[in-house]
């Protein structure tokens, strides 16, 4: 895949796949491409080449809401909840696209699993913290029931009881057989919890591996893990 | 000061249907992030269309309702389909020539069609007024008031309520975060425009059995609506309905207490006045 911004090109030819069940993590620095990768995945930005499959079917050139009801959920960078809805609203539009009748028992069970949401219902999601936001954008996924999962820097800002909570839904979502892509600033923390790990850097990927793999990596270590 | 209470009346009656106006110009700025110029253009449209149904077909405005309300939330669809989409990502200054231009094409389009005479409509079974405790209580100005209730607690009900008013709001809230939830938004601005103007549509049938019209009419409506929405606080249905029963009762108060040639002029002193005060207006935080 290639894509950019008008003519200026951000991503420069990436190649990845994502298996059911599986936490695939991308690192690099600051302004290498990995929002932009993930926008052009979703559809929010255009490739200029490259080709996207689901399950063996072409998905390039979907409109974005149209990509939630091929089982895409994305989390973007930054700020996700609406603040102006309750707690209870923002969970609930992630039942947007479904049409089973099964969303009420999800969403008690969600609240159950998640007692600061429970605790929160029906007060303004503007109101939460950092890290509770964190929490109802990832619970809201799990109500989106999705095949692959797009999460951008979920840790970025939060401390690190936070960070192990947050990957704790993760691993959740990921156990329900979902494929999940994570890109982190957060080196250690990606690697340790990632199947499989890649670099981007100035738009193409530098290395990849196995997540433990590339704790070890020699290069890795030097640039991103501070020897 | 009998005169005063019934200026008071009348204030809150014609203020529920400024507001009814703002409420529009409020939902679609407060969706789509584009400032309707034209709004109040629709809202004179509207009002041809009563007086010729009346005119023409002898149909009486209270049973306009069912034609002109429905064909004007298709207008505002349509006018979102075909003009606003293209200007969405705009610099600002177009997108505000752009409404401009609406504005004056849909005036001039006015004038050519039925020239600059003023038209009203006279025998409608909205006419006429009934005592109330001391006051007169105008008939067609309650029914108009009484219309404006009624859509204003209809799209409460119709936002916070059900599925698809809850995707507007987030629509409202932040378009991005909207899709990445599977919410067709391009549907949800179209949706904004098609109930902002069907809203003007009611104003515009209620006001024209009190109200003559003219293909200028619109510069004191758009004022009155900008001020109300600004005013009550800019985004949220219930800050349209409080600006525009401030906007009314100060108009109607004051221009009965001092001189009503001035009724503009107050209610842009006070605006300006609240507005140094409460920047965030009324009801805004
Ligand atoms: N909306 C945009 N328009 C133009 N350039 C952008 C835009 N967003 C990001 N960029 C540029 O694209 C490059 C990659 O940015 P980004 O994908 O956000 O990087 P990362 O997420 O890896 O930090 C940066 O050089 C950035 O300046
Ligand atoms: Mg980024």
């Amino acid at each position: 895949m290639h894509s950019g911004y008008g003519t200026r090109e951000v991503i420069r030819g990436v190649s990845l796949s994502l298996g059911a069940g599986e936490i695939v993590a991308m690192i690099g620095p600051n302004g290498a491409g990995k929002s932009t990768l993930l926008r052009t995945i979703f559809g929010f930005l255009r490739p200029t080449r490259g080709t996207l499959h689901l399950d063996g079917e072409s998905i390039a050139g979907v409109r974005p809401h149209q990509m939630v009801r091929r089982g895409i959920a994305y989390v973007m960078q930054g700020h996700n909840v609406l603040p102006g809805l309750s707690v209870e609203d923002n969970l609930q539009l992630g039942a947007y696209v479904r049409v089973d009748r099964q969303v009420r028992t999800d969403l008690d069970r969600l609240l159950e699993q998640f007692p600061i949401l429970q605790a929160r219902r029906r007060q303004k999601a503007g109101v939460l913290s950092g890290g509770e936001r964190r929490i109802l954008e990832l619970a809201r996924v799990l109500l989106q029931r999705p095949k692959v999962v797009l999460l951008d820097e979920p840790t970025l800002g939060l401390a690190p009881r936070m960070i192990d909570q947050v990957y704790d839904v993760v691993h959740s979502v990921k156990g329900a057989g979902v494929a999940v892509f994570v890109v982190e600033q957060n080196v250690r923390t990606a690697l340790r919890h990632a199947h499989r790990a890649c670099v981007l850097e100035q738009g193409t990927v530098r290395f990849e591996g196995r997540g433990e793999e590339m704790l070890q990596h020699p290069e890795v270590k030097r640039v991103y893990l501070g020897g | 000061m009998d005169f005063v209470l019934q200026a008071a009346l009348n204030g809150v009656l014609l203020g529920l249907v400024y507001g009814l106006v703002a409420l529009g110009l409020s939902l679609i700025w407060g969706v789509t992030d584009i400032v309707n110029l034209a709004h109040a253009e629709y809202l004179m449209l509207g009002m041809y269309a009563t007086y010729w149904l009346w005119a023409l077909a002898h149909i009486d405005p209270l049973y306009a309702i069912p034609l002109v309300v429905p064909a004007f939330f298709l207008f505002g669809y349509v006018t979102y389909r075909v003009l606003i989409r293209r200007i969405l990502s705009a610099p600002m200054v177009s997108q505000i020539f752009a409404t401009f231009g609406l504005l004056f094409f849909l005036r001039y389009s006015a004038f050519a069609a039925f020239g600059p005479n003023v038209r009203g409509i006279w025998g409608s079974r909205l006419e006429g007024s009934v005592p109330l405790g001391g006051l007169v209580l105008s008939l067609p100005k309650g029914a108009a008031a009484l219309a404006a209730l009624c859509t204003f607690a209809g799209l409460w009900l119709f936002l916070n309520r059900t599925r698809t008013g809850k995707a507007l709001q987030a629509t409202a809230q932040d378009h991005r975060v909207a899709q990445t939830l599977g919410i067709d938004t391009e549907q949800m601005f179209a949706l904004s425009w098609g109930i902002g103007i069907g809203a003007v549509g009611v104003a515009a049938v209620f006001l024209s059995p009190f109200y003559q019209t003219s293909p200028a009419i619109g510069d004191a409506f758009l004022l009155l609506a900008f001020s109300s929405v600004v005013l009550g606080g800019f985004g949220t249905v219930s800050g349209a309905l409080v600006g525009g029963l401030c906007i009314g009762l100060v108009e109607n108060v004051l221009g009965a207490l001092i001189a009503p040639t001035f009724k503009l002029l107050f209610v842009f002193v006070v605006f300006i006045a609240v507005l140094l005060v409460r920047p965030a207006g009324l009801v805004g935080k």
